[in-house]
């Protein structure tokens, strides 16, 4: 059990994290307003989220001025592909054993 | 058994989001229902004044290659100008309409996906069309419109209904198969235009839709 646990990764352990991880999965690049949208978070909070994940390194941010409106997007980086498929096979292992 | 509830339904909104997030969902059947209509009646007004040219199968290079006089191709071109902006107007307005009973914006990521996707076939499509219409060839502007457009709702079906690409693949077929029976081209026109679009949207309305009303 325990040795199956290892490879559960803390950085993806909120619903919020696990959720704006698989988005990014299936978009090449997401806003921060597209996300606001997806996911009903205030700004705040999805702000604690991204930069969560981004301090982990598995998420890259990109700002730049559309106009004079500031416009943030995000991509996933290589590595949090990978942290986050190995955080999905762990939790696929850990269904199988029960 | 209450907490293993809570995260299938954790796992359930995911699978939502990552769909939502990259797929433009909110596409109405009805949308192609009023395309098909207006598109039926564009062609049955083409065809009240062109029918023996257009319709009939001629000999090939006859009259349907021959110099169209200036006046016709001006109507021709006004009636697929109306076609086109009525159409355009009666399907989005249908699909504002079911993004807001869902409550979701129009204008979002996926959508703007959506259109930069099909923009280039459709592009491209269009440009060739108008040189083919500059040539005055009506018989082969109409099957490349079908393979134009069917080519872009192929290009298209990845970020929306995976069913439009079944649909983008018969409208290529039948654009393809004019090719070799010019004379029926304003026939399957509308075919492609007008009763596949109500076919495929009953079918997707019936599917997606009508449970939710």
């Amino acid at each position: 059990m325990n040795q199956l646990l290892t490879n559960f990764n803390k950085a993806f352990e909120s619903k919020a994290r696990l959720s704006l991880m698989s988005v990014l999965m299936v978009n090449d690049s997401l806003s921060f307003n597209a996300f606001k949208e997806l996911l009903g978070l205030t700004d705040g909070n999805l702000a604690t989220h991204l930069r969560a994940l981004e301090e982990a390194g598995f998420v890259s941010v990109q700002k730049q001025f559309v106009g004079r409106k500031p416009n943030t997007t995000y991509t996933a980086t290589d590595a949090g592909r990978q942290a986050f498929t190995e955080h999905l096979n762990a939790l696929e292992e850990f269904i199988k054993g029960i | 058994m209450h907490e293993s509830r809570e995260h299938l339904q954790t796992l359930t909104e995911i699978r939502s989001l990552m769909e939502r997030s990259s797929k433009f969902l909110s596409l109405s059947g009805l949308s192609g229902v009023s395309a098909g209509l207006v598109a039926l009646a564009g062609a049955s007004i083409v065809y009240t004044r062109f029918r023996w040219q257009t319709l009939l199968p001629a000999p090939y290079g006859d009259r349907i290659t021959s110099q169209l006089p200036g006046n016709d191709r001006t109507f021709l071109i006004g009636v697929a100008v109306v076609v086109l902006a009525l159409a355009l107007l009666s399907g989005v307005y249908f699909t504002i309409r079911k993004a807001h009973r869902q409550g979701q914006s129009v204008w979002n990521n996926s959508s703007r996906q959506l259109l930069r996707s099909m923009a280039g076939p459709l592009l491209t499509g269009g440009i060739f069309c108008l040189a083919l219409l500059s040539y005055n060839l009506i018989w082969l502007t109409l099957p490349a419109t079908l393979i134009f457009y069917g080519l872009a709702l192929v290009s298209g079906s990845r970020h929306t209904l995976r069913n439009v690409e079944s649909l983008g693949y018969c409208e290529i077929g039948l654009g393809l198969l004019t090719l070799f029976w010019p004379g029926y081209s304003l026939l399957a026109w509308a075919v492609g235009f007008g009763l596949l679009h109500i076919l495929y949207g009953l079918a997707m309305y019936y599917k997606y839709e009508r449970s939710t009303e």
